[in-house]
């Protein structure tokens, strides 16, 4: 979800990709670099994303660009809608405890 | 990237993939060393820890792409196939022996599913009956295999009499003559009333079908043709219905054609004749017609018999033999109806030769399981080192049993393809053969069932001697010790499985043995009888008709047939020519009759005799010995004396010998003047060799009866005896001899008397030879697998009898040693078989003649040929193991 959302702000190569997460996280996330290669090579299989060599204008490296495709963004706009669902869900259940706590 | 380039472009894959990797860590590495001023081989070192394992990652990037237990499959099937073709004798032997095994199946089964398991090829077949009677009180006529054909009036009762029928009708197989077309012809008719073809349901190709405007008695005369004949005879020209054809004299107009394959039961004909019954002066008797109906949806056969039943009683209350006879008379013969299924009817009893052959190949394809599993136990011992160091090193129990399972099952589906190729060539050879009581034989095919059979009987076979080394194998690596592997003389329970498949071996191949060995005495047996003629291939058979219609005297008739054999004989080379109304095995209905002997008082009825109307000579030509008295004469024929000659056990059961019955009398009815008998012939086994010779009446060829007038047989069988008997050019010089005598005669069914033997003799020696096939293939299976059991434990035990040797045991005492195992292991197959072959011959005993189900003999001699087999199989091995130099055995140590 994270790298379809970097994705749809901007294509990107492997590399960038980790970087951009990371600074969007503020570091929070700190993960194997080299575990986002399979997740890309399942969003490749499932047609979520495109990739295309290119050469970067920044390192002049040739690099495999990654685009998310039509298809990818409905996906992650599914996806973000029921992640937020998840998300008020477990605050509804949480949330009286907590006040319960704090009074 | 679809799977086609996953698959095929796997290279460029993985380069890229590691050109993407590679380019990461290298910009993470620059970039460690500008911004926090590490050097190269520490920033790369801090990148490689952020990134993680380079070789994991990717990996786990192509798993994403693949299926991977698929793929280990296929790696395994390509190690499998490369080991396969490794060894190529290996290889070669085991497909061979699969083929033949898996092939024979297929055949055989094709063989039986269409016979047997799949239904007529008619609608809702299964509602078809076959329609007979049983006459408990009818003394004689158990003669009938089947019981008591219909009467043509019974027909009108019946089926004016029934609401459990939606049609019911008779028909009957004949001969008739088609003049008018390029040549005089005679072909196969059959003759049908109304409610066959209704029964059948099957609708023509072209016209119409036969219905009961055609049946009407002086009516307009109708025909049908078969597809056969149209195609034949008018090149399948549709504009031939309508037209006309002459057949046997009548002019009739083709109403249709039926379509192709389409047979009345399993009669082939050439065309269909309604028959034409006045109803009003159809006699009760004339019981010769085959009958067949179809039940209503939901009306059991049972239900069916019982309405029959009911109708039986009207029959005698509306029908009647003639003025002064009493209907009732057939109270006595206590007739019920008993219908059976079509298809019953139809397969009849081949239905247990089939399954005994089915029975005999599964039987030998188990046996070639057993020596292919026995192989491929010797090949996994040799890989014995590789598996254990494979275990070793980690591979899974299930991985292990899972690809020696896997080579087998390769081995069993590579032999079932192979199998199609035997199977599809012995069905072909099958049909060239045309097993003459094989019935359906037209429909006969390797259909998709048998392709399904095929494959599952392939795959079966597969897991089966897959199953036996696989199981073993991956039980055992966890308590062999590596070292132990090169080194060890074989273990006992290694030899103990391989044992236990010998005594299978030896006892299934005994079952075979035994089966074959009775057929075999069966055969001789039948070879022995004498059949009642002499020198079968020297006698030329043919039949000629001359109908009714185109000659009516009976007189003129006789004539016609005495000049034909007069030009008969001749034709050089010819010594005696005869004609009958029918001849020993020809599988023609007998006629029959009651007769009276003179001075015996009945309480009921006499006893029914058969009856066969003969010239004079017929009996000299057919070499059928005259015991007392004479021969008719052909002055006494023409003059209708009242003679008869009669066969060796009617005089003997009549008048206690054979000469004691010349000059005594018999008749046909009480009305009827006596007949003089003038001489007694030996049996003739008229029925087939395996059948007892009927009690016979001979009449002459032209005899006279207040019911049938002055009676000659309108077509007859001519026999000639002579040397040249079924050369092509002696064919031909009979025909013209026929067609000097009258050109509109047809001669039909020219054959020698040993092809009509033969083929009287077809059921015991197909079942023979297929029992004999699969027995022999079951002995050289059995020896193979003997031989190699000896042999492999005379290579595992070199060190043994080297030390053996040393130690110093004689030679002779060496190979007594392996000898004696080997007798060992047959003599308690033999124990096992013995006890299986007497179930199973118990099973054939309806194919045995003149021998036991258990015969002494045969069950003697199948041990001896195994145990002798057993011992020439396992001395060559012995006698190597004795040869072998104890310093050469031990020099490896």
């Amino acid at each position: 979800m994270m790298i379809l959302e970097s994705l749809r702000r901007q294509p990107a190569h492997g590399y960038a990709l980790v970087q951009h997460i990371q600074q969007r996280s503020q570091n929070l996330l700190q993960v194997e670099e080299g575990s986002l290669y399979p997740a890309l090579q399942r969003l490749l299989k499932a047609k979520l994303v495109k990739a295309e060599w290119t050469v970067s204008p920044a390192t002049n490296r040739r690099v495999r660009m990654y685009e998310i495709t039509k298809g990818g963004i409905r996906h992650l706009e599914r996806e973000i809608n029921r992640f937020d669902r998840m998300l008020e869900g477990i605050q509804m259940v949480l949330g009286p405890a907590r006040r319960a706590q704090n009074s | 990237m679809s799977w086609w380039d996953q698959i095929f472009r796997r290279g460029r894959f993985d380069d890229e993939l590691d050109e993407e990797l590679r380019g990461h860590i290298e910009e993470k590495t620059e970039q460690l060393m500008r911004l926090d001023g590490l050097s190269r081989v520490e920033a790369r070192r801090a990148a490689l820890r952020a990134f993680g394992n380079p070789v994991l990652v990717e990996t786990r990037s192509r798993e994403v792409w693949r299926w991977p237990r698929l793929e280990s499959l296929v790696a395994d099937l390509r190690l499998a196939l490369r080991r396969l073709i490794k060894s190529p004798g290996f290889s070669v032997t085991v497909l061979l022996t699969l083929a033949i095994g898996i092939g024979t199946n297929t055949a055989v089964f094709s063989v039986v599913s269409s016979v047997l398991l799949k239904p007529l090829p008619y609608p809702d077949s299964e509602r078809l009956v076959s329609l007979w009677l049983n006459a408990p009180g009818a003394a004689g006529l158990a003669n009938f295999q089947k019981g008591l054909p219909l009467s043509a009036s019974m027909y009108f009762a019946f089926s004016e009499n029934n609401r459990t029928f939606q049609a019911l009708g008779i028909w009957s197989p004949g001969k008739a003559n088609v003049t008018g077309l390029t040549r005089p012809e005679e072909v196969n008719t059959i003759l049908v009333s109304d409610g066959v073809l209704e029964a059948l349901d099957v609708p023509p190709s072209a016209g119409r079908l036969l219905t009961a405007v055609d049946q009407i008695p002086n009516g307009p005369k109708s025909v049908m043709l078969s597809y056969g004949y149209w195609q034949r005879q008018f090149g399948g020209d549709i504009s031939i219905v309508g037209r006309s054809i002459t057949v046997d004299s009548q002019t009739r107009t083709i109403a249709g054609v039926m379509p192709r394959g389409f047979r009345v039961e399993d009669q082939d004909f050439d065309l269909l004749v309604p028959f034409a019954f006045e109803r009003n002066k159809q006699p009760l008797a004339g019981f010769g017609f085959h009958g067949i109906g179809r039940l209503r949806s939901g009306v059991t056969i049972s239900q069916a018999n019982a309405e029959l039943a009911r109708a039986i009683p009207i029959w005698m209350d509306s029908f009647s033999n003639g003025p002064g006879t009493d209907p009732h008379w057939y109270l006595k013969w206590r007739i019920t109806p008993d219908l059976h299924s079509l298809k019953q009817e139809v397969v009849g009893n081949v239905g247990n030769v089939l399954w005994i052959v089915m029975g005999t190949i599964g039987l030998v394809l188990l046996i070639a399981c057993v020596n292919v599993a026995n192989l491929l136990m010797v090949r996994a011992d040799a890989r014995q080192l590789e598996l254990s160091i494979r275990a070793a090193l980690g591979a899974g129990r299930g991985r292990i049993a899972g690809e020696l399972l896997l080579e087998s099952v390769l081995l069993g589906l590579i032999g079932g393809v192979c199998g199609v190729a035997v199977a599809s060539a012995g069905l072909r050879l099958l049909i060239s053969i045309g097993p003459a009581n094989l019935p359906r034989l037209n429909e006969i095919s390797l259909d998709p069932g048998s392709l399904v059979f095929n494959f599952l009987v392939s795959l079966a076979a597969g897991l089966l001697f897959g199953s036996m080394s696989a199981w073993k194998y991956s039980r055992r690596q966890a308590t062999l010790s590596l070292g132990s592997a090169r080194t060890m003389s074989s273990s006992r329970e290694r030899h103990r499985s391989r044992n236990v498949l010998v005594v299978v071996q030896v006892a299934m191949a005994l079952v075979l043995l035994v089966c074959a060995v009775l057929m075999i005495r069966t055969f001789q047996h039948l070879r022995g009888v004498d059949p009642g003629f002499s020198h079968p291939s020297d006698l030329q058979t043919l039949r000629i008709a001359i109908p009714d219609s185109s000659v009516s005297d009976a007189r003129m008739a006789l004539r016609m047939e005495n000049d034909v054999a007069d030009k008969l004989s001749t034709i050089p080379g010819v010594t005696s020519v005869g004609f009958a109304q029918l001849v020993p095995m020809e599988g023609i209905g007998h006629g029959w009759n009651l007769i009276y002997v003179e001075g015996k008082t009945y309480a009921g009825d006499p006893p029914i005799r058969f009856y066969n109307y003969i010239s004079p000579g017929y009996l000299r030509t057919l070499g059928t010995h005259l015991l007392a008295g004479r021969d008719f004469t052909w002055s006494e024929t023409y003059e209708l004396q009242p003679k008869i000659i009669v066969s060796e056990n009617l005089a003997r059961e009549e008048w206690g010998s054979a000469s004691a019955a010349i000059g005594k009398r018999m008749r046909e009815a009480p009305s009827e003047p006596w007949s003089q008998v003038i001489g007694v012939v030996q049996d003739v086994r008229y029925d087939g060799a395996d059948q007892g010779a009927p009690a016979i009446v001979y009449w002459p060829a032209m005899v006279k009866n207040p019911w049938l007038g002055t009676f000659t047989p309108r077509a007859t069988t001519f026999t000639i005896r002579s040397s040249r008997a079924g050369t092509q050019a002696f064919l031909n010089e009979v025909e013209r001899s026929v067609w000097s005598v009258n050109g509109d005669l047809p001669v039909a069914s020219m054959r020698t008397m040993q092809e009509i033997y033969a083929k009287s003799m077809a059921r015991t020696s197909f079942t023979l030879a297929m029992l004999g096939i699969a027995a022999s293939m079951a002995l050289a299976l059995g020896v193979i697998g003997i031989y190699g059991v000896i042999s492999y434990a005379v290579s595992q035990r070199t060190r043994e009898i080297g030390i053996r040797m040393a130690l110093g045991a004689q030679k002779h005492e060496l190979r007594w040693m392996f000898v004696r195992s080997a007798l060992t292991l047959t003599g308690i197959g033999v124990v096992f078989g013995m006890g299986a072959a007497a179930a199973v011959a118990r099973m054939m005993r309806a194919l045995l003649f003149g021998v036991s189900s258990l015969d002494p003999i045969s069950f003697a001699t199948v041990p001896l040929i195994l145990a002798a087999a057993a011992a020439v199989a396992s001395y060559l091995p012995a006698a190597r193991a004795a040869a072998i130099n104890p310093v050469d055995a031990l020099k490896s140590e």
